[in-house]
């Protein structure tokens, strides 16, 4: 009767993680491990300025005074570093022109990953940067961008073409010695995505950027930076994905957002990375270090939506730094089989009737552990400061985990902070309900997941929604028996 | 439509239902009346689908189908509804949206095509005005903090969009003012045909002053030990079940 446990199972062999693939291209790659050479090759490889290769090599000298953090709640074996490629891009002796001159097996890659530019740029007028390995290869639209002097490339680009945009900015988000991480990250980065709105300008399209890990055995370490000037307004969407492999792949990038004068940037990442397999082994450990800060009535929203990573360490976050800015956080963190997330985000408040929001939803499923850590920190000159905070956790199975750490620390006492908190376990009663009005058991726990992150999706622009929406289905099928 | 023989269904290894036996036919309103604990509820969840209970023995056929061979949601699919005695909320999904879902779930087992949106919503405007209920409702989540009464219409809301076979009302009547009563049963009333059937379930004669039935039948200890006409519900309301009791007893 009904659904069984070995239809259930058998349905759970055939569903594993299908962005799979290697994509066979022949890449340049540096010999593994990491020494001040490998960050002079890497470097002299991205004809990189003096400046940069001294706040590389002044990162790492950082970085070696520094431990890996522990106090998150996952436990994995940590990453040798000697080990990992720190720098891998797939063999090209050009920079595409156009969309044509893309190699072919990149095409199909980018097909298979959903993500047709044909389509997109035909349908959606989504620009699109893809860096695969460590390195920026397509970027679209970028013309059109350029009439309203917009400019979004490749990182590398962006040091070549405007190296005074980039040595501006860069590191006064999240400053080398921010963590081990971002100074791994400062060290060695290899590409990522560059933004850069003008004052006034509204960005007429969403900017988006694609992650992909292909070769084994590397690392991939990109910096995003994104700024809007006074008065501008961008919305950003960064997606990942990587190969299955057996072995733990690491994944340490940086963003930086930088939100001038009555700017807003939204930024929404849809993040599937090699979850592992169902006994955990193999999976991206997804450390990453994104902070944003906002000026005077600026605005930074982070919406995400992480359903991937064996592991995964993150916390977006918002310097309030400007009077009346606002930030805000949206995320729906999924877990399943043996899946670790520690996630989260972080609200400085700085300025005077600064606003932030935090909703966030963690579903766990299998044997895997979910947590929720946030900060809220009001500080001593933040008048009438406000924070909104709710965490729930929603529960699949009798063997995961749901964990919330929220951290208030409050100097000031006109400030109001609310904090709602629900754990709740998938009904049976609601699964039944829906089977009764003829809807199938997985289509129930999409529905009932869905409804639960409802406020969370609603946030995404829409073609992401949906991107997002099928995600979760795939993520937890068969993860109710 | 429906006949239940010798049906024996046991939750935790407790026996509910004790070989019971009813047939409905097309076109007929059955009540089934009966004290707490006689298996009423269990009638309803056992012919649903629900996966705690575990048929022992016995055969039920729906329209010529062995529904005990059925998925519960393929029972839905070929036209058998339950109006929840405890409605479930789902929070975050539309009302909308659910039966949208469900909806097609259903036309695509029959092979039909997808409702259009256009057709769609004329039939919620349709049928919603048939119970009365606001419009706003069918925005809002799925029975979230619908009061007692807005949930029982929403079910049978939902019954009139799915337009099932046959269809089991479990004590809707239950928490209902006598306002709400009889926006219900017009509903119930009006969706009658010859081709459909209902049973109600219920402990009080008053739903069925409103939804007259065929045939009244008691269910005690897990079988039906007495069917009657209309007139039997009344009976029951003025002397109560003990005298049933006695008689179960005496044999």
């Amino acid at each position: 009767m009904g659904y069984t446990e070995n239809e259930l199972a058998k349905d759970l062999e055939n569903q594993e993680y299908k962005f799979g693939f290697v994509t066979d291209i022949e890449s340049d790659k540096a010999p593994n491990g990491l020494n001040e050479d490998i960050i002079r090759f890497i470097s002299a490889k991205k004809n990189e300025p003096e400046w940069l290769l001294e706040h590389r090599l002044k990162a790492f000298a950082t970085w070696k005074t520094m431990t890996e953090p522990t106090w998150a709640h996952v436990h994995y074996t940590k990453p040798n570093m000697q080990e990992i490629c720190f720098y891998s891009a797939p063999k090209q002796t050009k920079k595409y022109e156009s969309w044509d001159d893309v190699d072919p097996e990149m095409k199909e890659t980018m097909k298979k990953l959903g993500i047709s530019m044909e389509e997109q740029k035909r349908l959606t007028g989504v620009a699109v940067d893809f860096v695969m390995d460590s390195v920026s290869v397509a970027t679209s639209f970028k013309a059109k961008l350029q009439e309203l002097g917009i400019i979004f490339c490749s990182f590398s680009e962006a040091v070549q073409e405007h190296p005074e945009l980039v040595r501006k900015h860069m590191g006064t988000v999240v400053p080398t010695s921010d963590n081990y991480y971002a100074a791994l990250n400062s060290a060695v980065f290899t590409d990522g995505s560059f933004c850069y709105i003008p004052k006034g300008v509204r960005c007429p399209m969403e900017l988006s950027t694609y992650f992909r890990i292909n070769e084994g055995g590397t690392g991939q370490f990109e910096r995003t930076l994104v700024v809007a000037d006074e008065g501008s307004y961008v919305s950003y969407l960064e997606g990942c994905t990587a190969p299955q492999r057996d072995e733990n792949q690491l994944h340490a990038a940086v963003v930086e957002l930088i939100a001038l004068e009555n700017a807003e940037i939204k930024y929404s990442t849809v993040q599937n990375w090699y979850p592992g397999n169902k006994e955990g082994i193999g999976g991206i450990f997804n450390f990453v270090t994104k902070r944003g800060i906002c000026e005077r009535n600026a605005k930074i929203s982070w919406t995400q939506v992480e359903t991937g990573s064996a592991v995964t360490w993150k916390y977006p976050s918002c310097i309030l730094k400007g009077d009346n800015s606002v930030g805000e956080f949206y995320s729906v963190a999924v877990t399943n089989n043996y899946q670790q997330a520690d996630t989260g985000t972080k609200m400085i408040h700085l300025g005077k009737n600064t606003k932030s929001t935090i909703i966030s939803k963690g579903i766990s499923a299998g044997k895997s552990q979910n947590s929720y850590r946030g900060l809220v920190q009001i500080h001593k000159n933040a008048s009438n400061a406000r924070n909104f905070s709710q965490c729930d956790s929603l529960l699949m199975s009798d063997e995961c985990g749901a964990h919330t750490f929220p951290y208030i620390e409050c100097k000031n006492s006109s400030a109001k902070i609310e904090h709602e908190a629900t754990t709740s376990k998938i009904g049976e009663d609601q699964i039944f309900y829906c089977q009764q009005r003829g809807i199938n058991i997985e289509k129930a726990i999409s529905l009932i997941v869905n409804g639960y992150c409802k406020e969370v999706l609603n946030q995404l622009p829409m073609e992401f929604a949906v991107e997002a929406q099928k995600l979760l289905e795939i993520s937890l099928e068969g993860s109710v028996g | 439509m429906i006949k239940i023989s010798n049906l024996h269904a046991s939750i935790d290894g407790k026996e509910i239902l004790k070989g019971l036996n009813l047939e409905v036919k097309a076109g007929e309103i059955h009540a089934i009346m009966g004290p707490n604990g006689a298996g009423k509820s269990t009638l309803a969840s056992v012919l649903a689908g629900r996966e705690e209970y575990e048929v022992t023995q016995g055969t039920v056929d729906f329209d010529g189908k062995d529904l005990l061979d059925l998925s519960t949601e393929d029972r839905a699919r070929e036209g058998l509804f339950l109006a929840f005695q405890y409605p479930i909320e789902i929070p975050g999904v539309s009302n909308i949206n659910f039966l949208r879902t469900s909806l097609n779930e259903i036309r695509e087992y029959r092979g039909e095509e997808q409702i259009s949106a256009k057709d769609f919503l004329a039939k919620v405007k349709d049928k919603s005005a048939l119970v009365e209920l606001d419009s706003k409702l069918a925005s809002r989540s799925v029975n979230e903090g619908f009061s007692g009464g807005e949930k029982k219409r929403n079910e049978i809301f939902q019954m009139a969009m799915l337009e099932p076979k046959l269809a089991i009302l479990d004590e809707t009547d239950s928490g209902l003012d006598i306002d709400a009563l009889r926006i219900v049963a017009s509903g119930v009333n009006k969706l009658k045909s010859d081709k459909n059937a209902t049973i109600v379930i219920t402990h009080y004669q008053r739903l069925l002053d409103y939804i007259i039935p065929d045939f009244v039948h008691v269910l005690y200890d897990g079988r039906i030990v007495k069917s009657g006409p209309k007139e039997l519900a009344l009976e029951l309301e003025e002397k109560g079940y003990d005298w049933i009791k006695a008689e179960v007893e005496a044999h």
